[in-house]
């Protein structure tokens, strides 16, 4: 689908008609190497609207904000700015032609105060000095336009994440920015604090600026968006009113599949008879500010749960919190009746609970090592590193996994790096099993290896489930989920919201439990809210 | 800010009721330090109280003073420069050696302080063109100023020329107590230093740089200038140092300030600097000096304490000051 298919809505409510977008980005096209990042994208952008720009991990959002900003360079497409047609070779250009970003982390400098940070760079001078009198004056302005309450001359760091966001907001709306990027602003920040984001946002908004949204939190999306963009696997797959676009409908063609393809789905029954005695891992209202609200979680024996959810909703902070990663604020975890707070992911490995993460890359894979001492790393950890593995140990182990998972090349010598992404997903999947772990914890261990190694892996996962292995799998991809577990818990904003047998679940269901909830309750004041 | 209108204090009130910001805190603590030291130190030996005492140890630790600010802005944006001890070495000796060769003596000073800001040039675009550690760029530094001094003179020349001996023995008098000339250009140096760092883009862009590069260079500031800049304001501090150093030695040796980087260092830091950037005040590095300035004063007035304590002492405050900071710092993160 390309822009030809997108009518213009005229029928916008709150989103203005006929009227030039201050931003149109036309038939984007973004290479990087032998990978297209983006191709042909479209994306308008008009005064006075909030736009929210939605996809999965990978869409090609944020690479489509850097072409915005500057970052990268466009191969193909035109980008018009009030019109004219422009090109941005760096941020510089960029902010010179009113464009202004405020990304997750906050970029402002903390050690320096607030007007500081509001005004660095163009501060009011006289005589050539700064003049902190007219600064912090001109600092309390814009804050006070922006209905905020901060003292300028307090220092940043002082202030919560949330406080410093809104200075990075107040510093990017001084610079007189017509468009204003809000990349994920909301990701630490607590229901209150999104209240008051939202408030600058409406009022910004009333002023005529333009206001790109990224967000997970479809709730928020909701909220506050006029029109939406969306994206997948770089490319544009429409351009709607968020009014009259049910959430169901926007879940659909963020993962984008057709359903009844999905629907197609050969899976065993469900183990059922899991469910008795003891649990072996029991999450009691578990929670952590900022990153998951409390939640209840058992895992019985030989039991496969899949967690279901979008990108956001809390699935990766739940299997941080299950392995000790990340430390409770809230709540108790239990393993085997054993009452203990997990402070550290040695803990969790103590007690046979292994934990293969979603970013392979930075916490998983050691490149230079190669494939046999990237296997023993977490056998060896967990002996402690005077206690060296024999040799002979060592060869049998290594060889066995590369046998039991294919893992290519079959050369235990190999250096990691050098390996595909699915086999080095293999190998690390082999690095726990080879911990004979009673709890395995696995983060989206198939993302972005191809369908074989997938296959092999779900299939050693399932094989190993019914040998009595307990496993906690998270997947964005809901047929895997639902091909394998036996129980699904589904995820969204940050808090499990759906538990239930693996009986008859389609993934349809799942989207429709995803974005039902929130929908029933507040689609109808939603729409009301966005046409007045 | 509210309409509410206090019943007026007393201005002893209003002195009570103050509470100082946290950022000043360090440099709060080393004033309470240093007056401890001299006020201790003043009940203890006579004649220690005399403000003469102070003066004198302004006088005496000229050059360090001005190394120090040089410093100050170098470690404000997270960087070290290692080199500043050789560069006041090359400096005394460029100065003996063309005022032996009957070189003009304002000639001579301009090429020394021409040599420091241009090698605290190349440092610093080593440093940001090239993303050398600051350690290791100014190691190099280090070794190259020093080298050089060899290759000028391995003996010690001794410094003669009657503009630099009345220049190091040029006095201002305040009633009975005086301040020799080159204390006075160390204050200046500081008075300079503190209103570029609090009053001006650039010395706000140091303080920036410190906080987050990243995040300065994102917001549009003027990362690279300012990162040069800060090196080339060291080495041009490090050849005034060298200026004063010489005139209050008159003579150029390559052994001269062996270590006195990291004296300078260690002065920064008791001052309240925070090693990692972005935090500290450049009275904080002149009061480290004088607080390195009267432990050696006390321990001279002792008598019975070898010169090494000095050292220890010094290494102590030293460690005592990083803990503190940390902690300081984590408090608030």
């Amino acid at each position: 689908m390309t822009q030809m298919d997108v009518q213009p809505s005229e029928t916008g409510t709150a989103a203005p008609t006929a009227r030039t977008p201050v931003i149109e980005m036309r038939d984007i096209s973004i290479t990087f190497g032998s990978v297209r990042a983006l191709s042909e994208v479209s994306l308008r952008l008009y005064p006075g609207e909030v736009h929210a720009l939605m996809g999965e991990n990978g869409a090609g959002k944020s690479t489509l904000i850097k072409a915005l900003t500057g970052v990268y360079t466009i191969d193909s497409g035109t980008v018009l700015v009030g019109g004219e047609e422009h090109s941005f070779s760096s941020p510089a250009a960029s902010q010179a032609a009113g464009i202004s970003t405020v990304y997750q982390e906050v970029n402002l400098v903390p050690n320096l105060t607030v007007a500081e940070n509001m005004l660095l760079g163009r501060e009011p001078r006289r005589f050539g000095a700064i003049n902190v009198r007219a600064m912090n004056r001109r600092a309390r302005e814009t804050l006070t336009g922006l209905g905020l309450d901060i003292d300028p001359a307090s220092v940043l760091g002082e202030h919560p994440i949330a406080i410093q966001q809104l200075v990075a907001i107040a510093r990017a709306v001084d610079v007189e920015a017509r468009v204003l990027i809000l990349d994920e602003p909301t990701s630490s920040l607590d229901s209150d604090e999104v209240a008051k984001l939202f408030e600058v946002m409406r009022r910004l908004r009333e002023q005529g600026v333009a206001i790109v949204f990224v967000s997970h939190f479809l709730d928020q999306i909701y909220e506050i968006s006029d029109r939406m963009t969306i994206l997948r696997n770089g490319r544009l797959v429409e351009e709607r009113m968020v009014s009259e676009t049910s959430q169901l409908e926007l879940v659909k063609l963020m993962i984008g599949r057709e359903l009844e393809a999905l629907e197609r789905l050969d899976r065993e029954p469900p183990n059922t008879e899991a469910e008795v005695g003891t649990p072996v891992l029991q999450a009691l209202g578990i929670g952590r500010k900022g990153s998951l609200e409390a939640t209840d979680l058992e895992l019985f024996e030989g039991e496969v749960i899949g967690i279901a959810g979008l990108l956001g909703s809390g699935r990766t902070e739940l299997a941080r919190l299950l392995f000790g990663a990340d430390t409770v604020d809230t709540g108790e975890l239990t393993f085997r009746s054993e009452r203990r707070r997990l402070r550290s992911p040695r803990h969790a490995i103590d007690r046979k609970i292994a934990f293969s993460s979603e970013d392979r890359k930075a916490e998983g894979v050691v490149g230079d090592l190669t494939v046999a001492d990237n296997m023993l790393l977490a056998l060896q950890a967990s002996r402690g590193w005077l206690r060296p593995i024999p040799q002979s140990t060592r060869t049998r182990l290594v060889d066995e996994y590369i046998q039991a998972l294919d893992i290519r090349p079959a050369d235990p010598s190999a250096l990691m790096r050098n390996l595909s992404g699915g086999n080095q997903q293999k190998v690390l999947l082999a690095r726990w099993l080879i911990t004979e772990p009673e709890v395995l914890i696995l983060d989206e261990p198939t993302r972005g290896i191809d369908i074989g190694a997938k296959a092999q892996i779900q299939a050693k996962v399932a094989e190993l489930a019914a040998e009595g292995l307990s496993v906690v799998f998270i997947s964005a991809e809901l047929e895997e989920v639902l091909r394998l577990s036996d129980r699904l818990v589904v995820m969204r904003d940050r808090r499990k919201i759906d538990e239930r047998p693996n009986y008859d679940v389609s993934v349809s269901d799942v989207l429709e439990i995803i974005a039902g909830e929130a929908r029933s309750e507040q689609q109808p004041e939603q729409q009301e809210e966005t046409r007045a | 800010m509210s309409a509410i209108t206090f019943p007026t204090s007393s201005t002893w009130d209003r002195v009570k009721g103050y509470t100082p910001p946290t950022r000043f805190l360090p440099v709060i603590a080393t004033l309470a330090l240093f007056v401890g030291l001299f006020g201790a130190g003043g009940v203890r030996y006579d004649g220690l109280a005399d403000p003469q005492v102070l003066l004198s140890l302004l006088i005496d630790n000229a050059f360090l003073i001005v190394l120090a600010v040089g410093m100050t802005f170098v470690i404000l944006t997270g960087g070290i420069d290692l080199s500043v001890g050789s560069v006041v070495a090359l400096s005394t000796m460029i100065a003996a050696k063309t005022l032996q060769m009957g070189w003009s003596p304002y000639l001579s000073i301009a090429a020394v302080l021409a040599t420091g800001t241009l090698l605290g040039l190349l440092m610093g675009l080593l440093i940001h063109y090239f993303d050398i550690q600051p350690f290791i760029a100014t190691l190099a530094g280090l070794f190259l100023a020093r080298g050089l001094t060899y290759l000028i003179s391995v003996e010690s020349i001794s410094i003669s020329d009657e503009t630099f001996t009345q220049l190091a023995f040029k006095t201002v008098y305040f009633g009975e107590y005086y301040l020799r000339w080159t204390a006075i250009v160390a204050l200046i140096t500081v008075a300079i230093a503190a209103y570029v760092l609090a009053r001006t883009r650039f010395g706000r862009t140091v303080y920036a740089i410190g906080g987050s590069e990243s995040s300065a260079m994102l917001m549009g500031l003027r990362v690279a200038f300012t990162k040069v800049g800060v090196y080339v304001i060291s080495g041009f501090c490090a050849s005034l140092a060298g200026l004063l150093f010489s005139l209050y030695i008159l003579s150029g040796n390559s052994l001269h300030a062996v270590g006195m980087e990291l004296d300078a260092i260690a002065a920064v830091v008791i001052g309240g600097t925070l090693l990692t950037g972005g935090r500290g005040y450049v009275v904080g590095s002149l009061l480290g000096v004088l607080v390195l300035g009267i432990i050696k004063t006390l321990i001279s007035f002792d008598g019975t304490l070898s010169s090494y304590w000095i050292r220890i002492i010094t290494g102590v405050l030293l460690l005592a000051f990083v803990v503190v900071q940390r902690f300081a710092t984590r408090r608030q993160s």
